[in-house]
């Protein structure tokens, strides 16, 4: 698609055929106290060279190294082909168009994300994406009281092992529309959610939130968890990792009748770490509360002459038709995102998938062996877990184990004392299938020099 | 013009109301608004017993171009809802006044029946809307 800029004659004939004096005029009915004049903290241009300049510094300040920090962002490989596919012309400018049906290839790629994610999760329907993980979470929750008709609730019990900023960031969502979130306390032993943890009368909740893993990579009892739920009249909100599902049970499938909603983060398909975004969000659902899944869906039809052809479906409850009634504010997807991602799932495979899974699970248990020889690292928690593992030093502070390993290259892990204080001088490491043996023993033998 | 039937009782947001011998009332939209939302594909139902006021919103019907609230015209109870529009919401397409009823409500304040448009004046509600 070429880049067409108005003219200021294409812009004069317009505002003619409106009979509108200027582009200002159109902004007139927004009270002037509400208008933002001036943008104060925005700075004035720089030219193309002195921002590649600055960019470039800035970008050298990035910490350089073996990364072994999980906590929501993974360092996968990611085929060459992904990016070079997606940054194709044709994928290039993939936000959903406004003419969606004109534009049938993006409405295809779209059609083919929702059947793979539809497809790893288990789950009859997904929606085209939303902005990232901790977003769709707060879309689940809102979601889930819309569509839990028996229950009346406000309600929505949170697990303290999910993600802590995927927990403020729904609070942040919810709270002023009245829904509040309630914490339920993790093992400190196994470090997951028990049964007996959760309230014997919980009264009326509209959904329980079920991470897997969760936020420190421990894998939850999501059979009983989804049942218990279930028996208590509440939907099942799962947060799940997509790549641990080449290996772990779809949450289709927990417990008698599966989760009811499920929500993500799709940045380990095929997302570069790069900063913390842009990454994407994922949603899948029962059929049966479709119409309640904020978002857009594409489906597949035919067209007069009987030929396949793809439509944008579901987009009756977004905001440009609903108004203020909209299933959500977000009207939109992350196409470019999703695009590298459907290509990134193709190109593995359910095979490649699994054996990304395997491997970053099998690299984070040989660390956690090797870290947790010495006499003073010892691990946290007792169940099993996915590609995380949780790390405590009994003589050091983790704040200096990190700062020191970084001078041998190292990003060590990711300090939970902000989050966790209770857990002590606790990390968590992760080493996905991009490290190799050589990487593992690097890590060990540098932690031997700090520590002892 | 669209099809007003003149013993029916109608509001300015295309719904309208029959009475029925018990009391009680039916309500539906009119064929003028299922003609300007076009094809049906979904009616989301209210809950049965759900006690409403006059004005509440209380029903979805969504079509291929848009998803629009259906007010409750009267206040009162929900005694019966019209499960065949789950499968069949086209019905509110094909027959708005005779299948494609949505709700059955029992009247808290039948008084409030006073207040509802007449087919005449409707009519001139309707004809309005349109320009």
């Amino acid at each position: 698609m070429p880049y067409i800029p108005h003219t200021d004659d294409d812009i004069k004939k317009m505002l003619d055929v409106i009979g509108a004096d200027s582009i200002e005029s159109l902004f007139d009915e927004i009270p002037a106290a509400l208008r933002q004049t001036s943008l104060n903290n925005v700075p004035t241009g720089l030219s193309e060279m002195q921002i590649s300049r600055l960019m470039s510094e800035r970008a050298s300040n990035d910490q350089q190294g073996l990364s072994f920090i999980g906590a929501g962002a993974y360092e996968h490989h990611i085929p060459a082909a992904v990016w070079e596919i997606t940054t194709r012309g044709e994928f290039y400018s993939a936000y959903t168009p406004y003419q969606a049906e004109a534009s049938q290839g993006t409405l295809q790629l779209l059609y083919e994300y929702q059947s793979m994610m539809a497809h790893l999760t288990a789950m009859e329907v997904s929606n085209a994406s939303l902005y990232d993980g901790a977003s769709g979470l707060a879309e689940a929750v809102l979601m889930a009281v819309r569509a839990n008709r028996k229950s009346k609730s406000k309600r929505i019990l949170v697990p303290d092992s999910v993600n802590p900023t995927y927990r403020q960031v729904a609070n942040t969502i919810v709270k002023n529309q009245g829904l509040s979130l309630e914490s339920i306390a993790y093992d400190s032993q196994a470090g997951n959610t028990r049964l007996a943890s959760l309230p014997d009368e919980p009264g009326d909740i509209a959904a329980l939130v079920i991470p897997q893993p969760n936020f420190f990579g421990v894998l939850e009892d999501v059979d009983t968890l989804t049942d218990w739920a279930h028996q208590h009249g509440a939907l099942v909100i799962a947060v799940v990792n997509p790549t641990s599902l080449a290996l772990l049970k779809p949450p289709g499938e927990w417990g008698e009748k599966g989760a009811d909603i499920v929500c993500g983060e799709g940045q380990p398909l095929g997302i570069p770490m790069s900063s913390g975004g842009p990454y994407f969000g994922f949603m899948c659902c029962k059929k049966q509360f479709v119409r309640q899944m904020p978002g857009r869906i594409i489906g597949r039809t035919v067209d007069l002459d009987g030929k396949t052809g793809f439509s944008l479906t579901l987009q009756a409850r977004e905001q440009h038709i609903r108004r203020s009634k909209a299933t959500s504010n977000i009207c939109t997807n992350q196409g470019l995102m999703i695009t590298a991602a459907t290509i990134y799932i193709s190109l593995l495979g359910p095979e490649g998938l699994q054996q990304v899974a395997s491997h970053s699970h099998n690299n984070t248990q040989t660390l956690a062996k090797q870290l947790s020889q010495h006499a003073s690292v010892e691990m946290v928690f007792s169940s099993p877990s996915f590609h995380e593992a949780v790390i405590r030093f009994t003589n050091q502070s983790v704040e200096t184990v990190l700062e020191q390993l970084q001078q041998h290259g190292i990003l060590g892990g990711y300090n939970l004392k902000q989050h966790f204080p209770e857990l002590g001088e606790a990390m968590m490491i992760c080493a996905t299938e991009t490290k190799t043996d050589s990487d593992l023993k690097q890590y060990a033998d540098a932690l031997a020099e700090i520590i002892d | 013009m669209s099809n007003i039937p003149a013993h029916l009782k109608y509001t300015k947001t295309h719904e309208w109301i029959e009475e029925q011998d018990d009391g009680s009332v039916k309500i539906g939209i009119t064929d003028h608004a299922q003609d300007l939302l076009g094809d049906m594909v979904f009616v989301e139902l209210p809950e049965l017993e759900t006690v409403l006021e006059a004005g509440d919103e209380c029903a979805v019907i969504e079509s291929v171009k848009a998803a629009s609230d259906v007010y409750s015209p009267l206040s009162g109870e929900i005694v019966e809802i019209n499960e065949d529009l789950i499968d069949n919401p086209e019905m509110v397409n094909k027959n708005p006044y005779v299948d494609g009823w949505i709700f059955r409500l029992m009247p808290s304040d039948p008084e409030q029946l006073g207040n509802l448009f007449d087919a005449e004046a409707y009519e001139i509600a309707a004809s309005e809307d349109d320009h």
